[in-house]
């Protein structure tokens, strides 16, 4: 008799290229997504060592971590970025990678335009040197974030030697109410299990609530897992997957199609596959949440407060304590009584055109707070022109709203789309770490709808209320 | 890679938890090319005022950490951003080891790849160097790779585990690269079944 899988079980062995005695095992990788930041030391390794990349076909790159989001053709006035930019292009050029460059109408963040190009498929190995890879797991693929000397591991070999994961279910029971969305799910999860919840593991979501959501928020989902620790999220393909994928310009055409979905559909979880560790949250019992400290997992509803400091144990009080301090906050005060200076939606986590859709729907007819500067950042070209062919940059635009280009911009303030010293922003993105958004910032995670809102009335607001025009 | 083996040196303790790489290598210095020369920025935000001048409350500018080589953290070390600058900076700001009772696997894998350990103790053992860095001047630990523990002069002795492979390469330098190359038969069947895509090879 067959023993049960899960899905990671199933792509894991389909990949498994050797299993050497008494080392890690080494896993094929189908997708290598590279961006500036991580590969140039990368690519000088495979020079120092006469290597070439050995599959440049499955090599995919883009600029995305500190390119301006000011209008394209505006110079790169910070010179080292500029001096990044032009590594990768000269290594794409020297190695033969494909490369969606500052200029290209496909140019975008490499977790928003893999699957919106087709090339992130059900049952793939991904990596990418950037965490955030865990996004392409939405689809049904493993996918997860390396550092740059596993980068150059994959361009020289293909290949890398991985220690198992174990594995993690997350069954979110019942729907999510109006207003709550994956994003909110994402929190709520890191608020329960912590940052560290999930590591060593590959979580696999599951549950109705999960089935419910979209591709878009399936990536929100799964982008969010390393912040919970986990080496890599991933949702089972299902009706959703294959129509997404079907028709984007890398997905398998043709008979090839017809083979790959077949094969698609054999990935889910067998039933009575046994995971390592299995978590169930009441996916109804979940509202919309906004961070307060200083990493994901420090978390409340919004209609709750900043937590006591007092009654905390000793470990958890001084990072409490720590949190609230960089934060600029009191213990006690009502979420929805702080005040924001800035506003930001893009990111990985919430820049694809649902995202926006959601985030027009909430400012049309609105104005901005006029104490509050708010800019939308597109996640790629194709859903910046997506969205400017349905008129949301108008609704924006009228909204108060700034309507920038493409890119990873202020979720992590590598380019010039920064936080100034002490200024409180909300944000859609995935990290509020002490400093991430600018020195001396104060980042509340929020969904977009959340964000949009807050521009808007000027603090957090419970989107369940709201009166959309 | 530069074998890690036996390493004795003193010790400084950082006493936060979820320390983050974006805290050990914010990430204005992440755009340049180089893989050395980081050291200077590690933990910059904290070492320095946003005036650019030293902070010397930080830990690692008490005139008894100078030198150490050995830093001691809490919980969920490293985690966050995948940037490998994060142990390259460590590294290069002298820097051979960190002790946590957990790290994030990113930063776990990436410490193997330069010769750097994260070594794992319970949580009261971790509780334990931290007081005892905390509490003296010079304060040295002895990590010991091949015996697979960390020790002290005042009795302190714990075990930490390693995985196999991974201890073999530390303790020999070696290039994983070259070893997975080893199974170039493999690769190229595994290849042969499972070429790259049509799509993906049409330009």
């Amino acid at each position: 008799m067959s023993q049960k899988k899960t899905l990671f079980e199933k792509i894991w062995k389909n990949h498994l290229v050797a299993q050497p005695a008494g080392r890690s095992p080494i896993l094929y990788i189908d997708l290598h997504l590279v961006h500036e930041v991580t590969s140039p030391q990368a690519f000088d390794g495979l020079r120092d060592a006469g290597r070439k990349v050995r599959q440049p076909a499955r090599t995919v790159a883009t600029v995305d971590h500190n390119i301006p989001t000011e209008p394209r053709g505006t110079p790169i006035t910070d010179l080292i970025a500029a001096k990044q930019i032009a590594a990768l292009q000269s290594n794409c050029k020297e190695f033969g990678i494909r490369l969606f460059d500052m200029d290209s109408p496909d140019q975008g963040i490499v977790h928003v335009i893999g699957p919106e190009l087709g090339l992130t498929q059900p049952g793939m190995t991904i990596v990418c040197g950037d965490s955030h890879t865990s996004t392409h797991g939405a689809f049904g693929a493993l996918a997860f974030g390396i550092g740059t000397s596993e980068v150059e591991h994959v361009l020289a070999t293909q290949c890398l030697a991985q220690q198992t994961p174990k594995t993690m279910k997350i069954d979110v029971r019942g729907r999510l109410a109006d207003g709550v969305t994956a994003k909110d799910l994402a929190l709520g999860i890191i608020g329960q299990i912590g940052t560290d919840g999930a590591t060593g593991h590959v979580i696999e979501y599951a549950g109705p609530a999960v089935r419910a959501l979209s591709m878009e928020g399936r990536m929100t989902l799964c982008n969010m897992s390393i912040e919970a620790g986990a080496r890599a999220g991933m949702v089972a393909p299902d009706e959703t997957t294959i129509a997404y994928v079907k028709g984007k310009r890398f997905a398998p055409k043709d008979l090839e199609w017809d083979k790959a979905v077949a094969n698609w559909r054999s990935l889910p979880s067998d039933d009575g596959a046994t995971f390592d560790k299995v978590v169930e949250i009441d996916g109804a019992q979940l509202c919309p949440f906004v961070t307060w400290g200083t990493n994901p997992g420090m978390v409340a509803p919004v209609t709750g407060r900043v937590p006591e400091v007092k009654g905390l144990q000793e470990g958890d009080r001084r990072a409490t304590e720590l949190a609230l301090q960089y934060m600029g906050l009191e213990p006690g005060k009502k979420i929805e009584d702080i005040g924001i200076d800035r506003v930001f939606i893009g990111s990985c986590t919430n820049s694809r055109i649902e995202d926006l859709r959601a985030a027009a729907r909430v400012a049309k007819g609105h104005h901005v707070s006029s104490k509050v500067r708010a800019m939308v950042v597109p996640g790629s070209q194709t859903v910046k022109r997506a969205a400017e062919q349905e008129g949301l940059h108008r609704i924006f635009q009228d909204a108060g709203f700034e309507w920038r280009e493409s890119g990873c911009s202020m979720c992590l303030g590598m380019n010039p789309d920064i936080l100034q010293p002490g200024e409180r922003c909300a944000s859609t993105s995935n990290r509020n770490f002490e400093g991430r958004q600018g020195r001396g910032g104060r980042t509340h995670l929020v969904s977009p709808m959340m964000a949009a809102a807050a521009a808007i009335a000027g603090h957090f607001t419970d989107i369940r209320n709201w009166k959309f025009q | 890679m530069k074998p890690f083996t036996v390493h004795r040196g003193r010790v400084a303790p950082l006493d936060r938890v979820n320390v983050d790489t974006d805290q050990i290598i914010p990430k204005q210095f992440l755009k340049r090319i180089e893989r050395t020369g980081f050291g200077q920025f590690v933990f910059y935000d904290w070492r320095f005022g946003a005036d650019g001048k030293k902070n010397p409350d930080f830990v690692l500018h008490e005139p008894r950490y100078q030198g150490a080589s050995i830093l001691v953290a809490g919980k969920n070390f490293g985690c966050g951003s995948s940037r490998e600058h994060a142990v390259w900076a460590l590294a290069d700001f002298g820097f051979r080891a960190v002790i946590s009772s957990s790290f994030a696997d990113i930063f776990a894998n990436n410490s193997t790849k330069n010769g750097f350990l994260a070594v794992r103790l319970h949580e009261g053992e971790v509780a334990q160097l931290m007081r005892r860095a905390q509490e003296s001047d010079d304060y040295r630990l002895t990590i010991d790779l091949e015996q697979c523990e960390v020790r002290d002069e005042q009795g302190f002795r714990a075990k930490f585990s390693v995985d196999e492979f991974i201890r073999h390469c530390l303790l020999n330098g070696l290039d994983d690269i070259g070893l997975t190359l080893q199974h170039e038969a493999e690769i190229a069947a595994y290849e042969t079944l499972h070429p790259a895509p049509a799509t993906l090879k049409a330009s």
